[in-house]
């Protein structure tokens, strides 16, 4: 067996953006193993700079087509908590269905399309569409569900329009939610089943690996929390979003244009798995049940279950956005226009959960209402410090199996983090020298 | 084109994405259209590579000299070039950074590290290479790019719409947001998006980028009347069309 080992995939598939893996192992030691970061930087702190405050989440949405909706509702979030805008309990079930048809949008594309052609042995869906068509059928149906929730609430689904600071300026009519809920009962339900049990079929191809690490996410005791609450360390506790900046500690290194980050470990874990993980006793029942038939029990230290994680979450979002929905029927719609009066000009921080984990904006308004200062911190970027420890742990348990394998393996845990790389480089550009 | 299956492939420059997601919108004709062609290269969702590519899609815009290189090999192994969204095709938001001077932005992300970190300004697709056809929008709309891509495969002649945003609203009979009180673009920007913000209670951001013919100055009186100093319209004007609207900024081409 040979014990020299040099990879580099250069720019790896089915990933949003751009990233490089390389490993290098010379007489059975590991020199390197990581994830190198070429995403091309687009400076948007620079460019919040001096924008009005109805202008800043139109930009940031910007910031990932994929997670447009959390960075918008984040942007919202600490827009308000800066100008001291109040909003209605009616803009928060909104925003928390925005948010729940958005987790359920971005994990069905990745779970379904992105990963899933792994466990098939195929290189992308598209060799599925022949052989297992009404799965693929059903998928696509489901995204496209998950997009009918984001067009019916904020006229689009990528870049949102109508969720602007202090509320909304056009409001679902109580038609629209019936006309939704129906569809998510009498479609999203078998279709997600039939999806579930797609899944279920090529479980056992997951890579049967671990390492457990610390595991962040937001944490709420009143529901699992996607739209707001409290930062949450698996291995400390709990922390007021203020105190951001004193867990994720980014810091620079040679191979990535994007930063990295580590709290009470060298690194950290965020995304579906984390928030499972945390938050695992306020899953719905149904989605409990599907993590149960997937073989996922909390807390999980397999990095390649997130996939798992991401579709129980599917399940759960769908659940209680049908309770959401009933909700607001039975206290009807209630016109309102949204709040853009500022009592105050200052600072702001807000956290949300976005399908691949924790995210923070924080800006700083000057007394005409236009940003001084902005500072965004990406679930990716938290990451990335994780994805290379588990490398260098994964490496040299597998190395027997082959460059091959072993190269698969990597891609596909690069993968199962489902890194949204294009939003987690804004910061740096480095050029790499081969 | 004739007898085979055409040959498209989708490469993705910097933007954020949700071009690319806008596209997998259409279920229903996705798969329909897939039956047409044949996918060659689309990095975000299968492995492989080509050497040819009837028609290649590309998303996002020009912002590092390695984007410059990448877009100048495709455009050489490509029949038809596409621009999908507003990054591709006028350099969208990304071109805001060219607003500041380019030390003052690296001066503003990376502090004391500035000089580490050379960047270009962020530049439309056209301004390096030869573009066949557009489709605007941030996103991209995606009715616009199904029509384009279907006619291409037809072998007919796109078509593109070059009046004002506030046609199409006016159409459907919205209340005009300027009218409301709030700030809009509408009057300047190029249609095709059936008016969607204002439709839905928000002002037109210009996302499409202005008409053909856009009178800069007029745009400006305009909204000065609507209470907007020149140095706020301008800039709002700006936020998806820096390049289009501040022509005097110097590409490094
Ligand atoms: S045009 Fe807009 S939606 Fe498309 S890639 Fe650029 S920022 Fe994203
Ligand atoms: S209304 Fe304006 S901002 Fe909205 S999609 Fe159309 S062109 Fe873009």
């Amino acid at each position: 067996m040979s014990t020299d080992l040099n990879i580099n995939v250069h720019h790896v598939t089915r990933v949003e953006g751009h990233g490089n893996i390389v490993v290098d192992m010379k007489k059975g030691n590991l020199n390197k193993a990581q994830l190198e970061i070429v995403e091309p930087p687009r400076f948007f702190e620079a460019m919040l700079k001096g924008r009005n405050f109805h202008e800043v989440a139109i930009i940031t949405s910007r910031i990932c087509g994929i997670c447009s909706l959390g960075h918008q509702m984040t942007s919202l979030k600490a827009t308000e908590a800066a100008l001291g805008l109040e909003v209605s309990e009616q803009t928060e079930i909104l925003r928390k269905i925005l948010i729940h048809g958005s987790t359920f949008q971005s994990n069905i594309l990745h779970a379904l399309f992105l990963a899933t052609p792994d466990f098939f042995k195929v290189g992308s869906v598209f060799p599925l569409v022949k052989t297992n068509k009404a799965v693929v059928e059903a998928a696509l149906r489901l995204k496209r569900l998950a997009n009918d929730i984001g067009d019916v609430i904020s006229g689009r689904a990528v870049h949102p329009i109508s969720c602007v600071p202090g509320g909304f300026t056009k409001l679902p009519s109580e038609d629209d939610l019936r006309t939704l809920r129906d569809k998510i009962v009498t479609q999203g339900l078998p279709d997600a089943e039939l999806a579930i049990d797609a899944l279920a079929s090529v479980a056992h191809e997951i890579p049967p690996f671990e390492r457990e690490t610390e595991y962040i996410s937001v944490y709420s005791d009143k529901e699992y929390a996607l739209y707001d609450g409290d930062i949450c360390s698996s291995d400390t506790g709990l922390y007021p979003v203020e105190k951001y900046l004193e867990v994720t500690n980014e810091f620079v290194v040679d191979h990535s244009s994007s930063k990295h980050a580590r709290f009470n470990r060298d690194s950290y874990m965020v995304g579906a798995l984390a928030r499972f993980n945390n938050s695992y006793a306020l899953l719905k029942p149904k989605a409990k049940d599907v993590a149960a038939k997937l073989g996922l029990e909390a807390p999980n230290y397999n990095p390649y279950m997130n996939t798992v994680a991401q579709v129980v979450e599917v399940v759960h979002c769908v659940e209680d956005t049908l309770e959401m929905i009933d909700y607001l029927l039975d206290t009807g719609i209630k016109q309102e226009k949204p709040n853009q009066e500022p009592t105050r000009y200052g600072r702001g921080i807000a956290t949300t959960e976005v399908p691949r984990g924790i995210l923070f904006h924080d800006y700083t308004y000057n007394r005409q209402g236009m940003i001084d200062k902005a500072n965004c911190i990406i679930p990716t970027g938290q990451n990335l410090a994780n994805i290379d420890d588990d490398m260098k742990k994964l490496v040299p348990e597998i190395i027997a199996e082959g460059k091959d394998a072993i190269t698969r393996k990597l891609e596909m845990l690069v993968r199962a983090y489902d890194p949204c790389i294009s939003c987690s480089v804004h910061m740096l550009d480095v050029e790499f020298i081969e | 084109m004739s007898g085979q299956k055409p040959k498209v492939a989708f490469f993705d420059f910097t933007g954020c994405e949700g071009c690319q997601l806008n596209k997998l919108n259409f279920e229903n004709e996705l798969l329909d259209l897939l039956e047409l062609v044949d996918i060659v290269e689309f990095r975000e969702a299968m492995d492989g590579k080509a050497d040819y590519y009837d028609i290649a899609f590309i998303e996002g815009g020009i912002s590092t000299p390695q984007c410059i290189e990448r877009i100048h090999d495709i455009r050489r192994r490509c029949g038809v070039m596409v621009a999908l969204g507003q990054c591709a095709v006028s350099g969208g938001i990304n071109a805001m950074k060219n607003l500041h001077p380019s030390e003052w932005v690296q001066e503003a992300v990376y502090g004391e590290d500035k000089y580490l970190f050379p960047s270009i300004p962020a530049q439309p697709v056209s301004a390096i290479v030869n573009v066949d056809y557009e489709v605007r929008g941030c996103p991209m709309s995606a009715p616009e790019y199904l029509h384009v891509f279907k006619s291409l495969i037809l072998g007919r002649k796109p078509e593109i719409k070059d009046y004002a945003v506030c046609v199409e609203c006016k159409l459907k009979e919205n209340e005009c947001v300027l009218d409301k009180g709030m700030f809009c673009l509408g009057p300047i920007t190029r249609a095709g998006c059936e008016a969607i913000c204002p439709s839905n209670g928000q002002y037109c951001t210009g996302c499409r980028g202005p008409v053909s013919n856009i009178n800069r100055d007029g745009a400006v009186d305009m909204l000065k009347k609507h209470g907007y100093s020149t140095e706020e319209a301008l800039k709002r004007m700006k936020m998806f069309n820096t390049n289009e609207i501040d022509k005097e900024i110097k590409w490094g081409r």
